[in-house]
């Protein structure tokens, strides 16, 4: 038996090599295990077909000594990211039955590493949502307690590894959506630098915004992926190289700053912040220095996010034409298939977000919304920078909150979206933020994964990496 | 005080004319029941937008280099392989022999 529940890609990659069991073994551990919880968990859209021969090909490697660390490491894939030939839905309809016809670089580099794909997972409709309950195809529910959502909208690729049905998995984060499922099911989730990681072959939401990311039970897995997905990309000219922001030399250990006035809401749970106060005090203990810092603009940050992001939806999923792929719907004329197909195929919060951003960028409002947000954004982002003279990184909770009941914010667009209060300013200023598990919140007897928020400079993620490694003692 | 605000908040709300008009710019079809419920749901969501409304901001706006620049290369021809072609053909909802099929928009036949 292995145990898998306690199995770390490297520990996992150790085993393979000294022959203790082959990658098929470990594909058929987890096969199991998705056997007996998805029909619940609902983390997997597709569970594929050819896991085990994707397995064979991974122990040829093993034999003939070409295995790499990800040889053989099963791996989960957010439904957005293409992998050629397979379905792609990035749970809307209006991408039903749609098969992908190139791989995503990502997905190129972790085929060549020859991992075993487990299959696609469950996500909010196009990335849009904080719980996952807005797929065309059904709610993920968190496998610490099945009353309440994974997070989202990476929620299938965060529950299929809580559920311990895939030892890896890639998500996207637009606005905190690989690292709120992270904190919600107890796992290390990671967003790069913008730019870090070629969004070529991952279906855009906000292209501005948008970065794909490892899930992962430990800091040193989630690195490991990192490593190996990450890089400049002539098919994404917005990949940046190793020398594009320049590294800071951090003499000693790094300094903790945490912008104490931002967490005084009323949103913000008092477990949540109890627990933010003992890893502190956790990392005071390990010597580091904390620092209150001042962002001056933060607050002003989620909604310069919901102005921002839905004006980038708007213009991304205009490419839904009901002629070159995807959803037909058929009517009258052209132009009346265009509607048609748009209104069958779009759910509630994408077409939400598709108004809301034709409204901001609509000539009367353009400035007012559009504009502001976009100098919004900026001046946010100089607060950081400035920040980061005094200290190497900067800490919050990840969310306000544990894991919530489904159905509890779904009716209230606005409640939902104070979700990201703390997760978005890292994809408005571009810099690289990691979550971590930093504890649990006891809540109706069941004990409730919470997350420590990190963020560092740009191009820093080896100061996420150490900090985090130290803290969580591996 | 509380009259006046309340006022300044009936102006800024959004009707439902404005959301047809918005559906219609977007290309999508409402269901005449959902009508209502999306401009109550857009409307507090723009009244929370309203907020960086409060932002102070005097930026300079003239353009400066950042570190990051947009990167070129030579706009090449790529010859797709035959089965290629054929994935990307076989997606559409429509297709005549090796082209997209779509509705004929042009409305009268001319006689040539």
């Amino acid at each position: 038996m292995i145990d898998i529940k306690n199995l770390t890609i490297k520990n996992a990659h150790e085993d393979m090599k000294s022959g203790k069991y082959s990658a098929v073994d470990l594909a058929n551990a987890y096969i199991k295990v998705v056997n007996e919880k998805n029909k619940e968990i609902n983390a997997y859209l597709e569970v594929f077909a050819d896991i085990i021969e994707q397995a064979k090909e991974a122990d040829k490697r093993f034999k003939d000594g070409t295995a790499t660390i990800l040889t053989g490491i099963p791996f989960a894939i957010k439904d957005n990211i293409l992998i050629k030939g397979r379905i792609a839905t990035a749970a809307s309809k209006i991408l039903d039955n749609y098969h992908a016809t190139y791989d995503a670089t990502v997905i190129n580099k972790l085929k060549k590493e020859g991992v075993v794909f487990i299959g696609r997972t469950n996500m909010d409709e196009f990335a849009m949502g904080g719980s996952t309950e807005n797929s065309a195809f059904g709610i993920t529910k968190n496998p610490f307690d099945t009353s309440r959502v994974a997070g989202g909208s990476s929620g299938g690729s965060a529950a299929a590894m809580a559920m311990n049905g895939a030892l890896s998995a890639l998500g996207s984060d637009t606005g905190g959506s690989i690292r709120q499922p992270a904190s919600f099911c107890g796992l290390v989730g990671l967003k790069p630098t913008y730019g870090r990681v070629s969004r070529y072959g991952v279906m855009a939401m906000g292209s501005s915004l948008d970065q794909i990311g490892p899930f992962a039970k430990t800091v040193t897995d989630a690195e490991i992926i990192y490593n190996v997905i990450k890089g400049q990309d002539i098919k994404d000219s917005t990949t940046i190289n190793d020398n594009t922001y320049s590294i800071k030399k951090i003499s000693k250990k790094p300094v903790i700053g945490v912008p104490r006035h931002f967490l005084g809401g009323d949103g913000i749970k008092k477990d949540v912040l109890d627990n933010f106060n003992e890893s502190l005090e956790k990392f005071k203990k390990l010597d580091y220095e904390v620092i209150d810092i001042a962002l001056p603009n933060i607050a002003y940050s989620l909604p310069a996010y919901y102005v921002i992001m839905p004006a980038e939806v708007s213009s991304n999923l205009s490419r839904f034409d009901s002629v070159r792929f995807g959803l037909h719907k058929d009517g009258k004329d052209g132009i009346d298939d265009y509607f048609l197909t748009r209104g069958a195929g779009f759910g509630r919060e994408a077409r939400r977000r598709i108004l809301l951003g034709t409204y901001v960028l609509s000539s009367g409002y353009y400035d007012a919304y559009y504009n502001r947000a976009n100098a919004v954004r900026r001046i946010i982002t100089e607060d950081f920078v400035k920040a980061f003279e005094k200290v190497d990184i900067i800490m919050t909770p990840t969310a306000p909150a544990p894991a919530f009941k489904i159905g509890e914010k779904i009716s209230d667009p606005v409640a939902m979206y104070l979700e990201d209060i703390f997760t978005v300013t890292a994809n408005l200023t571009g810099m690289p933020a990691m979550s971590i598990p930093s504890g649990v919140s006891k809540v109706e007897g069941k004990d409730l994964p919470l997350g420590l928020q990190m963020t560092a400079r740009h191009g820093e993620e080896r100061v996420l990496f150490s900090v985090g490694k130290e803290f969580l003692g591996e | 005080m509380q009259a006046l605000i309340l006022i300044a908040t009936i102006i800024i709300m959004i009707t439902v004319k404005e959301i047809e008009n918005l559906a219609n710019l977007a290309r999508i079809k409402l269901e005449e029941g959902e009508k209502q419920g999306l401009t109550k749901e857009i409307d507090s969501i723009l009244t929370y937008l309203d907020q960086i409304k409060k932002a102070t901001v005097n930026i300079d706006f003239s353009p400066k280099p950042g570190a990051v620049f947009n990167a070129f290369r030579e706009d090449t021809v790529i010859v797709t392989s035959t089965e290629d072609r054929e994935r990307i053909l076989n997606e559409a909802p429509d297709r005549e022999k090796d082209f997209i099929a779509v509705k004929k928009i042009i409305e009268q036949d001319i006689d040539l």
